[in-house]
């Protein structure tokens, strides 16, 4: 038993670093797009175990296909289409106001650092089971509001940036042109 | 064990926040923003599921919300995607603090 928990302490730390080194590997300076992409990616699935680890596999899983699946996927595509050669000649001199970036931060984090530990939380000790039923109920019952707004707002989302990613009219007229040529 | 330990989770989430400000106020390209703020909404994630595992009473609803973090952050992702392109296909920059004109 106690060799269990060793290794689940061994794997939560894991997480946990992996989880801080792709932060970190996301934010750095001087570092290609798409390497911060990957650490992007990196920093997702520590978090998919740390959710794991506070009892909901649903929602690990749910981190990974969203977050690792799709979302990188559709980094990716946008890092191909717009990123130029002289971006990456310039990245050297890119990454401004470091030291003001780094005060700030401090100081929007610092005080929540200070909450953490001075308030006495009033923690459960019983480990909540990760049955997706009562959270499918609670999201068509309860929340079912929230859901189809959720919904909308996807629908609205994607119209939206297909919208825009399609550029001018220019390729429409040489579309139709094209079209009335066949 | 580590795992039961609530203070570790909120750090945690704080960091994530922090890392992502710092990549927000950087503001070098408009992927490299994306990429911060999914940083932060993650953090926010991490935190409604720390709170619903520990002092919650029903678990399911920090889980719900997380969920919805998430549709949210992948809207968000794909309008930022396209908007990106199209400022690119018209200044031919990713660079935020070259497109100043205020029209598209």
């Amino acid at each position: 038993m106690s060799y269990l928990v060793h290794l689940s302490d061994i794997l939560f730390v894991l997480f946990v670093v992996i989880t801080i080194m792709g932060a970190y590997l996301a934010v750095r300076r001087n570092i290609l797009l798409m390497h911060s992409m990957l650490g992007l990616a990196v920093c997702m699935l520590g978090i998919a175990g740390l959710y794991f680890f506070l009892g909901s596999m649903f929602l690990a899983m749910m981190q990974v296909l969203i977050y690792v699946g799709a979302l990188c996927v559709v980094l990716v595509f946008g890092i191909m289409i717009s990123y130029t050669p002289s971006e990456i000649n310039r990245r050297q001199i890119k990454g401004k106001h470091m030291p003001l970036a780094l005060t700030a931060c401090g100081l929007l984090s610092a005080p929540m650092g200070v909450l953490i530990f001075n308030t006495d939380w009033k923690v459960s000790t019983v480990f909540p089971n990760g049955d997706i039923g009562p959270l499918g109920e609670m999201l068509l019952y309860k929340y079912c509001m929230a859901f189809e707004l959720i919904s909308i707002i996807l629908l609205i989302g994607i119209v939206g940036s297909i919208i825009l990613a399609r550029g001018g009219h220019v390729t429409d007229d040489k579309a139709s042109v094209s079209m009335d040529e066949h | 064990m580590l795992n039961n330990n609530i203070h570790i989770y909120l750090l945690l989430s704080v960091f994530l926040f922090a890392a992502g400000c710092y990549g927000l106020i950087q503001r070098r390209s408009f992927i490299r923003m994306l990429i911060a703020v999914e940083l932060i909404l993650n953090g926010a994630g991490l935190n409604f599921m720390a709170f619903s595992r520990f002092t919650a009473a029903e678990p399911n609803t920090g889980r719900a919300f997380t969920l919805f973090i998430m549709g949210l952050a992948a809207t968000e992702a794909a309008i930022m995607v396209s908007v990106s392109l199209s400022v690119y296909r018209k200044y031919y920059t990713v660079d935020p603090d070259d497109v100043k004109d205020l029209k598209l």
